[in-house]
């Protein structure tokens, strides 16, 4: 099947920046794909590449299996929703979600009526005759979102749609924006540094990092099995355990893995690995537990009912090998 | 760390201006009030008051016999506008303003767009001194430079001559109204040298309104499947004209109110400011010049609100 993108060794450069090396990626139609990374990683560098605000240095793209260099943003069936929104200030909402469909010389009524469904699709039926200035932050990403689907582009790219949104508001979103996509259909890219909000929406998730991509995979591969030091830091709240620590355990020399929930706290006495308690919270259902052993630092949650180790206590440290993953890269 | 032996409060600044920086924190209207007094004074008073003492004329009339002003409420002057000789004057005025108006927009426009899209650093550099450097230099001495241009044995014509154009040039000159014996003392050559002393005004404030039109609504309109050419007509151009409706004011504007241009280069039939020259100064008749210049005012009222009316400013 072809990929509704894909990236073959597609770079990016400015002058000496590289903002995108020798990228590799395939996303399948109908995917939610999230890209991840710290700021300045190249996420929407390789957004706007896709889209076609940016030319490759290098490399080739091919979008529903057509080559896309030297295709202008204009010929290019892919929809981008801007971190910022750029809805026209000079149009009222109805007309800058019936743009495209002005600029396909739909006549009147008719696209008329395509911007108030898709409004009605982001629950803003009725706001039509506003202007982008007299909404909130949230209402502008909605009308963002309306304008971009409007005319059910193949694939849609988001750049961190949610930044600008509250807690709860952020929330509600990404659950419309997940059931969007099922009814829609539409391949879904999505830029974000929100290693939570990747890993809770997406289908599957590449992280970056300085250019490239570290690792591409399904969250839980993502967060069960990281495979740098940098994807294991990057996405989460796994321990990072050094290469003198794993070869203890597994007789292996390579940075590995664990996952907090997977330590057990037991007594200290006779347990064939302990560790001194650096710190303690209280998180509700679980205590989060700061631990010290064999020369690194660890942190464990487990369940609050039935433990009761303070700072400073000697605990045993309990966990399956198996539970360690080890990296495969470096770094 | 630098530990300083301070407390919570750091203590008065001394000196007048620590005194006045803390009474203006305290009272903020105060500071408001200081600094609007000046240029409300002189906008309201100075300028204000003259605009209104010279509406108050205007409502005047002139004793034909004595020449004095009669000072008594009157609508006769206004009504001595719509005579065929002065109103001729204010249509031809205002034909003659709407037409560089027009000009300098069609002119202005590629150049602002190149300055404001395009020229980066040292370029828009360039570009400003370009723009500002003929403001520099004295008014007079531009105008009178044009006339040596366009005069009969001017620059212009020897060109035309050198390139055996004469004929055609001839042929323009004889077209009635907008041509004359020369350019010089033309219509044409008028309008050629407002255009020219005019353009600055049109064309930096559409810069700066096309400066501001944000890059990612051009790159949304793009990707949202509109030609470059479509996205100039749909995005930047709407956004843009709220810089051509200010740049028009000015250059509408100006042009209703100069008469030292048309006295230097043109035909010897009036534009608005001329008469008001001539009927302050050697006709004596300061409420007919006070009438004229009401025109102005009222055009542009009427200017401002049909531009509203059009949605000029929409993108505000
Ligand atoms: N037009 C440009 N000219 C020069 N450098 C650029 C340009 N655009 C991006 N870069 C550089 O490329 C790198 C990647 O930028 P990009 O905007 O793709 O990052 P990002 O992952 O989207 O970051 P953020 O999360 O902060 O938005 C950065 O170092 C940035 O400074
Ligand atoms: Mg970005």
């Amino acid at each position: 099947m072809t990929s509704a993108v894909s990236l073959q060794q597609v770079s990016r450069h400015f002058g000496p920046i590289r903002a995108m090396d020798a990228v590799d990626l395939e996303i399948a139609p109908g995917e939610f794909f999230a890209m991840l990374g710290p700021s300045g990683s190249g996420k929407t560098t390789c957004l706007r590449v896709i889209a076609g605000f940016e030319q490759p240095t290098a490399g080739h793209i091919e979008i529903f299996g057509e080559t896309a260099e030297g295709v202008p943003p204009y010929r290019r069936n892919v929809n981008t929703v801007f971190q910022d929104y750029a809805l026209f200030p000079h149009l009222n909402v109805l007309d800058n979600v019936a743009y495209s469909l002005m600029l396909r010389k739909v006549d009147k009524a008719e696209r008329h009526r395509q911007a108030e469904d898709a409004l009605a699709m982001v629950k803003l039926s009725g706001y039509g005759a506003r202007r982008p200035g007299q909404l909130s932050g949230g209402q502008r990403q909605r009308v963002a979102l309306a304008r971009a689907i409007v005319n059910r582009p193949k694939v849609l790219l988001l750049d961190e749609p949610l930044g600008a949104l509250d807690l709860k508001l952020r929330e509600s979103m990404q659950e419309e924006l997940k059931s969007l996509q099922r009814s829609l259909g539409i391949t879904f890219i999505f830029v974000t540094h929100d290693q939570g909000e990747a890993l809770s929406m997406a289908d599957r998730v590449a992280v970056f990092s300085d250019g490239k991509v570290m690792q591409v995979g399904t969250p839980e591969e993502i967060y069960n099995r990281p495979n740098s030091r940098f994807v294991a830091d990057f996405v989460g709240s796994s321990n990072l355990l050094p290469p003198d620590f794993t070869a203890t355990i597994t007789g292996q020399r390579a940075w590995a893995s664990l996952r907090p929930e997977a330590i057990h706290i037991t007594p200290s006495d006779g347990a064939a690995m302990q560790g001194r308690v650096t710190a303690r919270s209280f998180m509700g259902s679980t205590v989060r537990l700061g631990l010290y052993v064999n020369g690194a630092s660890l942190h464990a949650v487990v369940p609050a009912s039935g433990n009761s180790a303070n700072v400073d206590d000697m605990v045993g440290v309990l966990f399956a090998p198996e539970a360690l993953h080890l990296m495969e890269r470096e770094t | 760390m630098i530990v300083l032996d301070t407390g919570a409060i750091l203590p008065r600044r001394g000196g007048i201006f620590g005194a006045l920086s803390d009474a203006f924190w305290r009272h903020p209207k105060l500071l408001v009030f200081l600094m609007l007094t000046p240029p409300v004074l002189w906008f309201g008073i100075i300028y204000l008051g003259s605009l209104l003492a010279l509406l108050l004329q205007s409502f005047y009339s002139l004793d034909e016999f004595s020449g004095l002003v009669v000072p008594e409420f009157t609508l006769s002057t206004y009504a001595q506008l719509f005579r065929p000789s002065n109103f001729d004057i204010i249509v031809r005025t205002v034909l003659m303003a709407a037409a560089v108006t027009l000009a300098s927009g069609i002119v202005a426009f590629p150049i602002a767009y190149m300055a404001a899209r395009y020229a980066k650093g040292k370029w828009k550099a360039l570009f400003y001194l370009g723009v500002m450097l003929p403001l520099w230099s004295s008014y007079l001495v531009k105008v009178y430079a044009w006339k040596l241009i366009l005069a009969k044995e001017g620059i212009l014509n020897w060109v035309f001559e050198s390139l055996r154009l004469t004929p055609l040039l001839d042929a323009f000159l004889s077209i009635p109204v907008i041509g004359g014996n020369s350019l010089s003392v033309s219509y044409t050559g008028t309008f050629l040298v407002f255009l020219y002393i005019w353009l600055p005004y049109m064309i930096l404030p559409t810069q700066a309104a096309l400066e501001r039109v944000p890059v990612n609504l051009i790159d949304a309109s793009g990707d949202l499947g509109a030609t470059p050419f479509q996205t100039f007509w749909h995005v930047i151009f709407p956004l843009a004209l709220p810089g051509l409706v200010a740049g028009s004011i000015f250059t509408f504007s100006l042009t209703l109110g100069d008469y030292i241009i048309p006295n230097i280069v043109g035909s010897s039939r009036q534009i608005i400011g001329q008469a008001v020259y001539a009927q302050q100064g050697s006709a004596g008749n300061i409420p007919l010049a006070a009438a004229f210049t009401v025109v102005p005012i009222v055009i542009m009222g009427l200017y401002l609100w049909m531009a509203k009316r059009l949605g000029a400013f929409d993108a505000l």
